[in-house]
C-alpha cells in the first residue's frame, strides 16, 4: 500500500525539482524563442552557476555570499559568450549552433576539471535553512521550500516582465518579427544580449540552488539539460507558460516515476518482475510522455506564435 | 568524377587505411592497428549518419544509440552464451532496424530543431534504459567472453583479421551508401531535404521515404556497432551517450556533410586530433572545444568542401 505521507512528500520533491528544470527552461525556451538560438550550452551555465557558488561559499563560509557572487558572475559570463561566440551564430542553421554550443560545453566542462579538479564540491546549506517544517506528518526541509518559493517568484517576474513593461513587449515584438523591430529603430542586439544575459542568470539561479541537493559536479549541466529540453519540447518551443506547465509535468512524474513504479507494478506483475521492470520504465517514462505528447501535438502542448 | 580532388583523397585514404596492419608489423607498433580499426569503425557510423544528415536534412541528436543497440546485441547474446556471429550480427542490424523503424516514426513528425531535440531525447532514453538493466551490467556494462565466431570462415580473436574485416565492411558500406545516394530513391530523399512540398506535389510519399533511409542509417549504425563490440571486447551505455552522438556530428562536419567521403575523412581526422591533442595535454578539450566553434564559424563545407568546391551536398 502506498501510504499518504510518502505521496505527499514525494509530490512536493517533485514540484521542487520542476521548479528547477523551470528556471533552466525559461531561459532556454526564451532565447530559443526570440533568437531562434538552440544554445546547448545553457547546462553550462548552470554548472558554471553552481561552481561559482560553492566555491564562494567554501571559501566565505557564508551561502548567502555564494548566491550574491555567483548571479552576476554568470550573468557576465553569459554576456560575454553572447557577445564573442553565440552572436555569429543566430544567422545560422540550428546544426551549426549545436554543434558549435556543443563545443562550448566540452571547454567548460575541461575549464572546471583544470581549476577545481575532478572531484565535485559539497555545499554546506546555513543553519536557518537546515531545518524541516512538518505537515501532514511530514518533514519538509525549509531549504526545498525556499527553492519552491523563490522559483514562484521568479514566475510571477518573468510573466510581469514580459506581459507588463516595455523591455517585455520588445522581447514579444522580437520574437515574432526581428527585422520589423530593428526597422523600428530598435536596437536589437541590446535586446539579444538582454535576454540572454537573463537566460543565463536564471540558469546560474538554477545551479545555485541545486548545488546543497545534488552534489556540484562536471557534467551537472548536461544530465539536467537533455530533461530540461524535453521540457521545453513539450511546452511548446519559446512559450515560458508552456515551460512552466511541463516543467512541474516532467517533474512530478519523473520523481513520482522513480518512487512509486514498483508499487505500482506489483498491482499486476510478480513481485520480481516488478522490481526489474520499475527503474528501467522510471527512467524512461518522460520521454515515453514526450513522444505521446509530440505525437499528438508536434508543436508541444503551447506552441509559440513563431515557428 | 575522378579528376576531383576529393576522390582522389579517399581513394589514397583506402590504400592507407588497407596498409596500416603491415605498417603496424612492420614498426612493430600493434597500436597502429588498434587505432585504424577504430577509426574506421566509427567511419562506418558516420557514413550512416551523413546519409540521413546529409543527404537526407534529418539532423539526427542520437545516431549513437543505434550503435549502442548493435554493440550491446553482441554482448547480450555473449552474455546468454550464444557466441556465433551469424546470430549476433543479424541481431543486432535487426535490432537497430525495429528500434530506429520506431524512433523515426516518431521524430519524424516534426521539424528542424524539434527533430534535433527528439531524436537526442529519445536516445538519451536507451541510454538511461541501459544503465537501468542491472542483469547487463548497468552503469559498468558487459565485458565480451569472447568474439563473435564465424564458424572456420574467419578468426575474430586475431586482431588483423578483425581489421581487414572492418576494412571491407567499411568499403561495402561506402560502396552502398554510394549507390543508394545516385539512386531514384536517394533523389527523393535529397528532393525532401531542400523542398519537401514539391516532392510531395510530384506524388512521393517523402514520409515513406525518409522513414525509410533513418531505418537503413540505423541499420549501419548497429553494424558498426556489432564491430565496435568485437573491437573494444566490451560493452557499455556510455556508448549511446548523447556526447557519443555529438561526436558522430562532429565527423560528419568535419570531413564535410552531403559528400560521400567526407565522414570517412572525418572520423580520421577527428580521432587523430584526439589522439594528438590528448598527447600534448591532459585538458585537450581545453583546445578541441574552441577548435570545434571555430570550424562551425569558419570552415564551412568540412575538410573535403574545403578542397573541392564542386561537391554535390549544400548543408542546410
Amino acid at each position: 500500500m502506498i501510504d499518504g505521507s510518502l505521496l505527499f512528500e514525494q509530490l512536493f520533491n517533485g514540484v521542487q525539482y520542476g521548479i528547477l528544470l523551470f528556471l533552466l527552461a525559461a531561459g532556454l525556451t526564451l532565447v530559443f524563442g526570440i533568437m531562434d538560438l538552440m544554445n546547448l550550452a545553457h547546462g553550462s551555465l548552470y554548472m558554471m552557476g553552481a561552481y561559482f557558488a560553492a566555491v564562494v561559499t567554501r571559501a566565505t563560509g557564508s551561502f548567502l555570499l555564494g548566491i550574491a557572487a555567483s548571479l552576476p558572475a554568470t550573468l557576465v559570463l553569459g554576456i560575454v559568450i553572447e557577445v564573442v561566440v553565440l552572436r555569429r551564430l543566430y544567422a545560422r542553421g540550428h546544426l551549426d549552433q549545436v554543434l558549435a554550443t556543443f563545443g562550448l560545453i566540452l571547454f567548460f566542462n575541461e575549464l572546471v576539471r583544470l581549476i577545481w579538479g575532478p572531484a565535485g564540491i559539497q555545499v554546506a546549506l546555513p543553519n536557518f535553512l537546515n531545518e524541516a517544517l512538518v505537515m501532514f506528518d511530514v518533514p519538509l526541509p525549509v531549504y526545498r521550500i525556499a527553492i519552491i518559493v523563490v522559483g514562484l517568484a521568479v514566475a510571477l517576474f518573468l510573466y510581469l516582465l514580459v506581459t507588463k513593461t516595455r523591455t517585455g513587449m520588445l522581447i514579444r515584438a522580437g520574437a515574432s518579427n526581428r527585422e520589423m523591430v530593428g526597422a523600428l529603430g530598435v536596437d536589437i542586439k541590446k535586446v539579444f544580449t538582454l535576454v540572454f544575459g537573463l537566460g543565463a542568470g536564471l540558469a546560474a539561479l538554477a545551479g545555485v540552488l541545486a548545488g546543497p541537493i545534488f552534489s556540484v559536479t562536471i557534467g551537472m549541466g548536461e544530465n539536467i539539460l537533455i530533461q530540461v529540453l524535453v521540457v521545453i519540447v513539450i511546452g511548446g518551443i519559446g512559450s515560458v507558460r508552456g515551460a512552466f506547465v511541463a516543467a512541474f509535468l516532467i517533474g512530478v512524474i519523473d520523481i513520482m516515476g522513480r518512487a512509486f513504479l514498483d508499487l505500482f507494478f506489483q498491482l499486476f506483475l510478480p513481485v520480481n518482475a516488478a522490481e526489474t521492470a520499475a527503474p528501467a520504465v522510471a527512467s524512461m517514462l518522460i520521454y515515453i510522455l514526450m513522444a505521446t505528447v509530440l505525437f499528438f501535438r508536434p508543436q508541444g502542448l503551447f506552441p509559440a506564435r513563431t515557428g | 568524377m575522378l579528376r576531383r580532388p576529393a576522390t582522389i583523397v579517399v581513394i589514397a585514404l583506402f590504400v592507407l587505411l588497407a596498409l596500416v596492419p603491415v605498417v603496424s608489423e612492420w614498426t612493430e607498433v600493434p597500436f597502429y592497428t588498434d587505432f585504424g580499426r577504430r577509426m574506421m569503425i566509427l567511419a562506418i557510423a558516420a557514413l550512416s549518419l551523413n546519409l540521413i544528415m546529409g543527404y537526407g536534412g534529418m539532423i539526427s541528436f542520437g545516431h549513437a544509440a543505434y550503435v549502442g543497440i548493435g554493440a550491446y546485441a553482441v554482448g547480450i547474446c555473449a552474455h546468454h552464451g550464444i557466441y556465433s556471429g551469424f546470430i549476433q550480427w543479424p541481431l543486432a542490424v535487426a535490432g537497430s532496424a525495429v528500434v530506429a523503424l520506431i524512433f523515426g516514426a516518431i521524430s519524424l513528425r516534426t521539424r528542424g530543431v524539434y527533430f534535433i531535440m527528439i531524436t537526442l531525447a529519445l536516445a538519451q532514453m536507451m541510454f538511461f534504459l541501459f544503465v537501468s538493466l542491472d542483469k547487463y551490467g548497468g552503469d559498468d556494462g558487459l565485458p565480451l567472453v569472447q568474439p563473435s565466431e564465424f564458424a572456420e570462415l574467419i578468426d575474430l580473436s586475431d586482431k588483423t583479421s578483425l581489421y581487414y574485416l572492418v576494412f571491407v565492411l567499411l568499403v561495402l558500406c561506402f560502396w552502398i551508401c554510394r549507390r543508394l545516394v545516385n539512386s531514384r530513391f536517394g533523389m527523393v530523399i535529397q528532393g525532401a531535404r531542400s523542398n519537401e512540398a514539391r516532392m510531395e506535389a510530384l506524388g512521393y510519399p517523402t514520409l515513406r521515404y525518409r522513414l525509410t533511409a533513418f531505418v537503413i542509417a540505423g541499420m549501419m549504425a548497429g553494424l558498426a556497432g556489432a564491430l565496435l563490440a568485437n573491437h573494444t571486447d566490451f560493452v557499455n551505455p556510455d556508448m549511446m551517450h548523447w556526447t557519443r552522438s555529438g561526436d558522430l556530428i562532429i565527423m560528419v562536419l568535419l570531413g564535410g556533410m552531403g559528400s560521400l567521403a567526407g565522414p570517412i575523412v572525418g572520423a580520421v581526422v577527428f580521432l587523430a586530433l584526439e589522439e594528438v591533442l590528448a598527447g600534448v595535454t591532459e585538458y585537450w578539450m581545453l583546445i578541441f572545444g574552441p577548435f570545434l566553434v571555430l570550424v562551425v564559424l569558419f570552415a564551412r563545407g568540412g575538410l573535403l568542401g574545403f578542397l573541392d568546391r564542386r561537391r554535390e551536398g549544400r548543408d542546410g
